[in-house]
C-alpha cells in the first residue's frame, strides 16, 4: 500500500500526553464540521436509502395465502422458517444464507480492491448511524465551533438543555433502530401493538434493548473508536488494496509546500485545515494512507470548496490510485509550484487499471459462488423424501423365518399442496412393502397423505419371505408418485439381512 | 519501572522503556476507555461472585439464592406443567383410544420412546430387538403372552413372574431332568422331537421316541404340534424365533432345567400415562397385533 505515514496524533511532538509516555491514551474528541458538496450529497442519498430500507422493509406485505405470514421479509423463529418475498427457506437450507454472506464478502473484497473503502465510508451501519447522530448533534448543539465552545464552556442551564435534547433525540433514534430489528422476527403491525401494550415476550424486549442500547452507545459515544479500535475490517482490508485501488488521497505533489494563499513559491494547499475539521474520524488526510481513514471523502468536498473560492483547480484531495500519485509526483518533481506543475502532474495520470489479477480473481470467485447459489436455488426441491433405516435392530427375524427391516419415511413438503402421494418400492422380487396403519391401495402401493408446509412421518416395513436368496445388503429405492403417477421424488436405502 | 524512554527514529514513537537484549518495545497507547471497560468487567465479575454461586465452597450460594440444580428442577416442573393436560388425557384413555387419536398417538410415540429407553431398553434393547437368553424381541411377530395393545399393557402393568402383582403373568415349566421327571436319554429324545417340529431333527428314531414323551409331558402347554399357548405363556416351538436359542444344546438345557424369565411389574413404578405411552410405542415397533 505505498508509503504509510505516521498520523500526526501518534507523533510525540503533537500530543501532550506522549511526553509522559503513558501506556494509555486519552480520547481525542472529534468535532466534525458541516460540509457541503458532491460527496456529502451522495452520502446523504446512501444514508436515506439504507435507513429507509432498514426501517420500512418489515412493513412490506406479501400475500402467501391463508394461515401464512403476510410479511415480505420475516425470520420466523417459532416455526423455523425464513421468508423473503416469494422465497421460503427451511432450516436445512440455511446454506442459502451462508451463500448470501459469501457473496457479500466477495463483493466487499472486489469493491475494496477497485474503489477502496466504499463500504466503510458510505454504507457501513456504523458510518450511517454515526452520520445520522452527528446530523442531530449539529442540529441541536450547532456546528464544530459552537460544539467546542459548548463543551469548553460552563455547565449552565443552556448546556444541560442542549445535552439533554441531544441525548433524548439519540435515544429515540436508537429505540427506533431496536424497534425495527424485532420487526424482522415478528409480524410488524402485531409486534408494534404488543410492544406498546406490554404483551410482547421477554426476548423481544431484550433484543429491542440490546440493539437500541448499542446503537446509542456506538453511534452516539463510540463513533470513530469503533472503526479505529474495535473493527477488524480496517486491519485486514489492506490485503485487498494495492497501488491501483482508488483511495482518498491528498495530492502532495501539488499541495506542498503548504503556505498562505498569497505567499510566493508555495503549493496549492493553504493549510486551512478544512479537510481536518470535517473528518468524522479526526485524521489529517495529508499524512497519507492511514488505518483511521474510513474513506468517506468528506475532506474532498471540504478542500474543493476552498479551492473553488481561491479559484484554483479542484481535486487537491481526490479519489486517486497510489500509482497515479507517484506518477504525478515524478512528473511534477522538478517543477516549481504553480499551474505548470499542476498540469504536468495531472497529465502524468493514467486511467486506473481496474482489470488486474486481484480483481479478476475476486470477480471469478464472486461469479462462481453466484452461479452455484443460483443453480442450487433453481434446483431447490419443494418435495423431499427422507428414509431413515432402523439401526436397532438392523433386521428382525420373523416366526416364519422371514426377515423384516423397518424404516422411518419422512415426506418433507415445502409447498401447501396436500394431495396424497403414492409410495412404491423398487426392489428385487419377493421384498414386500407395508406401511404401518396405512391400507394398501394396490400391490405394494400406499397412498400417503402429507401435511402442507411440514413433515409427515411414516413407519414402513420391508419383509423378505423365508428362504429368500438375498445378500447381507440389498439396495432398495423408495419412490413417491404424484396423483398422475409420475415419479415425484425418491430415496435409496438398503435392506439388510443375516449373512447368507 | 521503565526508565529509559526514548523516541524511535523510524516511527517517531516513544518506546515504553522496556528493553530485552537490545530489543525495544514501541509505546502505542491503548485508549483509556478500553482500560475502563476492563475495570468494569472486573467490577461486574465481583458483583457476579456476590450474587451467584461462584465460589467452590459448599453452601456458598450467593445472595440471589440461585442454584443450578433448582433451576433444572424448576424447568422440569414447568415442562411437566405444560405436558399436564396431555398427560391427563393419556391417563384417562385406553391404549386403543390413544392409538386411534393422531394427537395422543404422536405424543405417546415421542414419550414412549423416551420411557422405553429409560426403563425397558436395558433388557429389550434400544429398538426392542431383545437379546438371546430370555429377553424377547418386541419388534418381531412372535408373542409369548400376546401382542395386542391390551396384552402388552397387562404385561407391563403386572409384570411376569416377579411376584409383585396378583395379576402377573404366571406359569412355570417343570425342570424335567433336574426334578427327575425324565432321564437324560429321554430329554435327548424330546429335544430331537422339538427339532423335528421345524424339520431339523438329525436322529429320526430318537425323534420318534421323543414324540410320545412330548405328548405326555409337553403338549398340554406347548400344543400337540408345538403351536404354543399364550394363555399359559408357553412359547411356540414350531417357528424360527427362539428366546434362549434354537440349537439342540439350548433346547436340551431348556428341557432339563426349565426357563422362567422375569419382568418387573411397572404398574407401581410408572405413571399410568407413561405405561399407556409405552404400550402404544411397543405395539408400534413392528410386532403389534
Amino acid at each position: 500500500m505505498g508509503e504509510i505515514k505516521t498520523p500526526d496524533k501518534l507523533k510525540p511532538e503533537s500530543v501532550a500526553h506522549a511526553a509522559t509516555s503513558s501506556l494509555y491514551a486519552d480520547r481525542q474528541r472529534v468535532y466534525p464540521k458541516a460540509v457541503f458538496g458532491k460527496i456529502r450529497s451522495v452520502k446523504w442519498a446512501v444514508l436515506i436509502l439504507c435507513l429507509a430500507l432498514y426501517y420500512l422493509v418489515p412493513w412490506l406485505r406479501w400475500d402467501r395465502g391463508p394461515g401464512m405470514p403476510d410479511q415480505a421479509v420475516l425470520v420466523d423463529m417459532t416455526n423455523a422458517r425464513l421468508f423473503f418475498f416469494w422465497i421460503e427457506i427451511w432450516p436445512q437450507e440455511i446454506y442459502f444464507l451462508t451463500g448470501a454472506l459469501i457473496l457479500g464478502a466477495f463483493t466487499l473484497f472486489a469493491v475494496s480492491s477497485l474503489f477502496g473503502r466504499l463500504w466503510c465510508g458510505f454504507t457501513c451501519p456504523q458510518t450511517v448511524w454515526t452520520d445520522l447522530f452527528m446530523f442531530v448533534e449539529r442540529w441541536i448543539e450547532g456546528d464544530r465551533n459552537a460544539r467546542m465552545k459548548l463543551d469548553a464552556g460552563p455547565r449552565n442551564g443552556a448546556y444541560w438543555a442542549r445535552k439533554i435534547a441531544k441525548h433524548g433525540a439519540w435515544v429515540l433514534i436508537a429505540a427506533a433502530t431496536g424497534g425495527a430489528w424485532i420487526m424482522y422476527f415478528n409480524d410488524a403491525p402485531t409486534i408494534t401493538r404488543q410492544f406498546f401494550t406490554g404483551e410482547a415476550g421477554v426476548t423481544v424486549y431484550f433484543f429491542f434493548a440490546l440493539f437500541a442500547g448499542f446503537t446509542y452507545l456506538l453511534a452516539g459515544w463510540a463513533r470513530e473508536q469503533v472503526c479505529t479500535y474495535m473493527c477488524p475490517w480496517p486491519r485486514f482490508q489492506a490485503a485487498m488494496l494495492d497501488e491501483n485501488s482508488l483511495v482518498v488521497t491528498y495530492r502532495d505533489w501539488r499541495g506542498e509546500p503548504r503556505g498562505k494563499a498569497k505567499a510566493e513559491g508555495v503549493g496549492d494547499c493553504v493549510d486551512c485545515a478544512a479537510c481536518l475539521h470535517v473528518c468524522p474520524t479526526g485524521v489529517d488526510i495529508r499524512d497519507g494512507q492511514q488505518l483511521e481513514c474510513i474513506g468517506c471523502g468528506l475532506c474532498m468536498d471540504a478542500c474543493d470548496s476552498v479551492m473553488g473560492k481561491l479559484g484554483r483547480p479542484k481535486g487537491l484531495v481526490a479519489f486517486e490510485t497510489l500509482k497515479n500519485l507517484s506518477a504525478s509526483a515524478a512528473a511534477a518533481a522538478a517543477l516549481p509550484p504553480g499551474p505548470e506543475r499542476q498540469q504536468a502532474g495531472m497529465a502524468a495520470r493514467r486511467v486506473p487499471r481496474f482489470i488486474r489479477p486481484r480483481t479478476i480473481m475476486y470477480a471469478s470467485a464472486l461469479a462462481v459462488v453466484a452461479l452455484v447459489m443460483l443453480g442450487a436455488f433453481l434446483m431447490r426441491s419443494t418435495l423431499d423424501v427422507t428414509v431413515l433405516r432402523d439401526r436397532a435392530p438392523l433386521f428382525v427375524r420373523l416366526s416364519d423365518g422371514g426377515i423384516r427391516n423397518a424404516y422411518t419415511v419422512k415426506i418433507v413438503n415445502k409447498t401447501r399442496d396436500e394431495a396424497p402421494l403414492t409410495l412404491t418400492l423398487e426392489a428385487p422380487a419377493g421384498l414386500r412393502l407395508t406401511v404401518q396403519d396405512v391400507e394398501a391401495i394396490g400391490e405394494g402401493r400406499y397412498a400417503l397423505s402429507r401435511r402442507g408446509d411440514g413433515i409427515t412421518q411414516y413407519r414402513v416395513f420391508i419383509t423378505a419371505p423365508a428362504g429368500a436368496r438375498l445378500g447381507e445388503s440389498t439396495p432398495v429405492t423408495f419412490r413417491l408418485l404424484d396423483s398422475a403417477g409420475r415419479p415425484a421424488t425418491s430415496q435409496s436405502s438398503v435392506f439388510l439381512g443375516p449373512k447368507p | 519501572m521503565p526508565t529509559k524512554i526514548e523516541k524511535d527514529s523510524l516511527s517517531g514513537q516513544n518506546t515504553t522503556g522496556h528493553e530485552w537484549d537490545g530489543l525495544k518495545e514501541l509505546n502505542t497507547p491503548l485508549p483509556k476507555w478500553w482500560l475502563w471497560t476492563f475495570y468494569a468487567c472486573i467490577a461486574f465479575s465481583a458483583v457476579w461472585v456476590v450474587i451467584y454461586p461462584a465460589l467452590p465452597i459448599p453452601g456458598a450460594t450467593g445472595t440471589s439464592g440461585w442454584i443450578a440444580r433448582e433451576a433444572v428442577v424448576r424447568d422440569v416442573q414447568q415442562a411437566e406443567a405444560r405436558m399436564a393436560p396431555m398427560m391427563n388425557r393419556l391417563r384417562a384413555a385406553t391404549p386403543a383410544q390413544i392409538a386411534a387419536d393422531p394427537e395422543m398417538r404422536a405424543f405417546a410415540m415421542a414419550g414412549g420412546r423416551g420411557a422405553f429407553a429409560n426403563n425397558c431398553a436395558g433388557c429389550h434393547g434400544a429398538g426392542g430387538q431383545g437379546a438371546l437368553g430370555g429377553f424377547p424381541s418386541l419388534a418381531d411377530d412372535e408373542w409369548i403372552w400376546g401382542g395386542s395393545l391390551d396384552a402388552i399393557h397387562h404385561a407391563i402393568v403386572h409384570g411376569i413372574r416377579a411376584n409383585e402383582s396378583d395379576d402377573q403373568r404366571q406359569s412355570m415349566m417343570p425342570r424335567f431332568l433336574a426334578d427327575g421327571v425324565l432321564t437324560r436319554p429321554q430329554v435327548n429324545d424330546v429335544a430331537e422331537h422339538v427339532l423335528s417340529l421345524t424339520n431339523r431333527a438329525t436322529d429320526q428314531a430318537s425323534a420318534g421316541r421323543g414324540a410320545e414323551l412330548y405328548a405326555d409331558n409337553c403338549a398340554s402347554c406347548h400344543g400337540e404340534q408345538g403351536e404354543g399357548n399364550r394363555d399359559l405363556g408357553a412359547p411356540r416351538l414350531s417357528d424360527q424365533v427362539w428366546l434362549y436359542g434354537g440349537d439342540k444344546a439350548a433346547i436340551v438345557q431348556s428341557i432339563s432345567n426349565a426357563r422362567a424369565g422375569v419382568m418387573p411389574s411397572w404398574g407401581k413404578r410408572l405413571d399410568p400415562a407413561i405405561i399407556n405411552m409405552l404400550t402404544v410405542y411397543v405395539h408400534s415397533l413392528g410386532g403389534g397385533e
